[in-house]
């Protein structure tokens, strides 16, 4: 299948690791990988803050940049979820009635990583190995909005090498939420410590996620900390290969060049 | 358009409690550091998070049920006007008399003025939530009538000279040894050897209320649903004390929220079922109170209903937040609400807390007077899984922070800075040069991973408690262009 990868704006931007691990993911299960290069942003961002109208003209490059595309993945729930369930809406609002439907059209071909694996490409063992203790925190948007459920576990299970721990209180949101991070920085920071506190109850090297943004914030706490727990996104898990294993790896993903 | 422009009134300022004199983000800052709070917080809403959990995974058909208090709502909020209509016709047939108030001020008047015909300088009250958005006990007090209430928990607020921080368990941020403290200290002949024992804190309350019940001849309640149909009001309740009130004293006023009504007395069976196990985590409710107009020799002689607007149709206007009126204050949402759970009731400066409180406040106030309410939440949607009408709050709280950012005036330096960021991300070619221009932040690292925790606002609002990784030399989309020769 040829799949058109929306690398999302903030992985594109600071952690390009993530996009590549999905890329190499994509053509390691036989598909071809396409990026557009007109893509940016789904417009949560401004849609979240109270900016719908500036939120149009983003959703409308997002639609140029990916017309045509036979299927659109993302590591991203959060993205993947705006991509459902805002776009059509806010061009909708805006009057702009045909981008509406484009948007619409464009959102039944898209999918998280993690429901395109295991729901359209039938897969849960993507033949990774990362021999490390690692615990999933599902993230709120793929947990409610996508509905994701286990996937990403099942896809996890299948990891050669990795022991998968339970995270305590897992649905419970880690105190991200896009812009509350900065304008409730203290609520925020609460949410964040009890979040770090069940996941270095679990004694686990990495804590794993669907969304980069996420895990910016929980990663971001737990190094502050020192706390030698790190965290890494879910496809350079399932990127990661023993034959890319450097004799330096620690908890690195291995993900081949 | 919003409710401004259509120019409908929303709640006054100076009377009542809808509005608080910090933003969340400051009243938060406090309460977060107030780590009895936190632990008493937790401890609650984590006990009546699992117990609701269980009760609601045993009714194989939530799901069905939840859409039947969801349409029924919708539907009635559509025909509203119609069905208050027929609520007054069928309340004045049976002997009771309709008040119609505007606002929280007017309500506050009425029921003032009803009380003191009577000749009485005190009344009891049954919990209500109306009552403590238009300021009542103030109002009354301020015309030298004294009102008790006799929830346990709101007594416990009462006697404490606190305010409510949930609208089902007030006092859900004190512990036991704080209630007892309260008792000691306030309640009138208590036993100096009071122990936080519950049943014997119970006991002293019961000792306490059992006089007033006795000597009342006026009560106040609010209601929980009123059934045009019939007529007939609805209080739900779990310890007694509200029915005590409802058919002790001579005189009853209740004081209900327009929204509050439903059509049919057949609709009372959708919500009796989803309001206990969503509320309390009970099957069913302990004390429910159902009533129409007076019965002669029976329970009191007069009654009196004031319907309250205070903002209500300003809210109906607005076709995205009017879902908020579906509400039936079960306050599922706040136990499971994170935000709610680190700061607190009090923080969100309103009677209405919690998410619902978010959405609800600040349409009741008009948005600028509650402006950093919708943004008091993570949007993590944990309050919209549970709530049993299907209210969507994160999209209500979504749509107010657009409204609040179109009703200004002046573009501030955010609304400039989201302005750009729109141009960029919506040109491939700004957007990229967007991206360098961010990648340059790598150089204030000095080559470490990470970018110094010391960083100028609003950047340090992050910093200051998480590390922010270094931006990365290249983008994924030039990465990729370089190895496709793109
Ligand atoms: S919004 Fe829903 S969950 Fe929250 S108190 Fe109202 S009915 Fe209950």
């Amino acid at each position: 299948m040829k799949v058109a990868l929306f690398a999302t704006c903030l992985v594109d931007t600071m952690v390009p690791q993530v996009a590549m691990a999905t890329a190499r993911l994509l053509e390691r299960l036989g598909h071809e990988v396409v990026v557009p290069p007109g893509q940016s942003c789904c417009g949560q961002m401004h849609v979240n803050t109270g900016y719908r109208r500036e939120a149009v003209p983003i959703v409308a490059n997002h639609v140029r940049a990916f017309a045509g595309a036979e299927a659109v993945v993302a590591p991203s729930g959060s993205c993947v979820a705006s991509i459902h369930h805002q776009q059509a809406a806010v061009a909708r609002r805006a009057g702009e009635h045909a981008l509406a439907e484009e948007a619409a059209a464009l959102a039944d071909r898209t999918w998280e990583l993690s429901q395109f694996l295991v729901d359209v490409l039938g897969v849960t063992d993507v033949g990774a190995y990362y021999p490390h203790r690692v615990t999933y925190h599902p993230t709120c948007h793929s947990l409610r909005m996508l509905k994701v459920a286990d996937r990403p576990l099942q896809l996890l299970r299948a990891v050669r090498g990795l022991d998968l721990v339970e995270l305590p209180a897992a649905d419970q949101c880690c105190g991200f939420g896009g812009t509350f991070a900065v304008k409730n920085a203290e609520t925020s920071t609460a949410m964040l410590t009890d979040k770090m506190a069940n996941v270095l109850s679990t004694h686990a090297e990495v804590c794993t996620a669907g969304d980069a943004s996420c895990l910016m914030h929980i990663g971001g706490g737990l190094s502050r900390l020192r706390s030698g727990t790190r965290t890494v996104h879910l496809a350079e898990i399932l990127a990661s290969t023993e034959e890319a294993v450097t004799p330096h790896q620690s908890t690195t993903p291995a993900v081949p060049a | 358009m919003t409710a401004v422009f259509l120019g409908i009134p929303t709640a006054p300022r100076g009377v009542g409690h809808l509005r608080g004199d910090l933003s969340f983000p400051d009243a938060a800052r406090d309460s977060l550091r107030d780590g009895q709070l936190r632990a008493n917080l937790g401890h609650a809403t984590a006990t009546i998070r699992g117990k609701r959990a269980a009760v609601v995974g045993e009714v194989p058909d939530w799901a069905e049920l939840r859409e039947a208090g969801r349409a029924i709502k919708a539907a009635t909020m559509a025909r509203l006007d119609e069905h208050l209509i027929a609520l007054e016709e069928q309340v004045t047939a049976r002997g009771g008399t309709v008040h119609w108030a505007s606002d929280a001020t007017e309500a506050n008047e009425i029921v003032t003025r009803l009380v003191q015909a009577t000749g009485t300088d005190e009344v009891v009250k049954v919990k209500s939530m109306a009552t403590q958005e238009i300021g009542l006990n103030e109002a009354l007090e301020a015309a030298g009538i004294a009102a008790h209430e006799t929830d346990l928990a709101e007594l416990i607020v009462q006697l404490g000279e606190d305010t409510p921080s949930h609208i089902l368990v007030p006092a859900i941020h004190k512990n036991r040894a704080e209630i007892r403290e309260i008792f000691l200290r306030t309640m009138p002949g208590v036993d100096p050897g009071l122990t936080d024992d519950p049943r014997k804190l119970a006991m002293a309350a019961r000792a306490h209320l059992r006089e007033r019940f006795l000597r009342a001849r006026v009560a106040i309640s609010g209601a929980n649903f009123a059934v045009a149909e019939t007529g007939t009001l609805a209080v739900v309740e779990s310890e007694g004390n509200g029915r005590m009130c409802l058919t002790l004293p001579q005189t009853l006023i209740t004081v209900m929220g327009i929204e509050k009504v439903v059509p049919t007395w057949r609709d009372l069976e959708v919500f009796l079922q989803l309001l206990p196990r969503s509320s309390t985590g009970e099957r069913m409710n302990p004390y429910t109170s159902l009533w129409a107009g007076v019965t002669p020799g029976d329970g009191p002689q007069e009654f009196h209903l004031v319907l309250v607007d205070n903002g209500r149709t300003a809210v109906l206007a607005d076709e995205v937040g009017r879902e908020a009126l579906h509400c039936i204050r079960c306050s599922a949402c706040l136990n499971v609400c994170p935000v709610y759970e680190r700061a607190g009731g009090h923080a969100y400066g309103s009677v209405y807390p919690g998410p619902i409180g978010a959405v609800l406040s600040p349409q009741l106030t008009g948005i600028e007077d509650n402006a950093s309410l919708p943004y008091a939440s993570s949007l993590c949607g944990a309050c919209y899984d549970v709530c049993p009408v299907a209210i969507d709050i994160p999209s209500i709280l979504v749509h107010l922070r657009a409204e609040h950012v179109e009703a200004q005036q002046h573009a501030g330096p955010e609304a400039l800075a989201f302005r750009a960021l729109s141009k960029a991300m919506s040109n491939p070619r700004l957007w990229r040069l967007a991206q360098k221009a961010a990648g340059l932040g790598r150089f204030l690292a000095w080559g470490r991973p990470t970018l110094p925790a010391a960083l100028p606002p609003p950047a340090s609002r992050w910093t200051r408690t998480r590390d922010l990784p270094t931006p990365p030399k290249e983008t994924f989309t030039q990465a990729w262009a370089r190895e496709h020769g793109g």
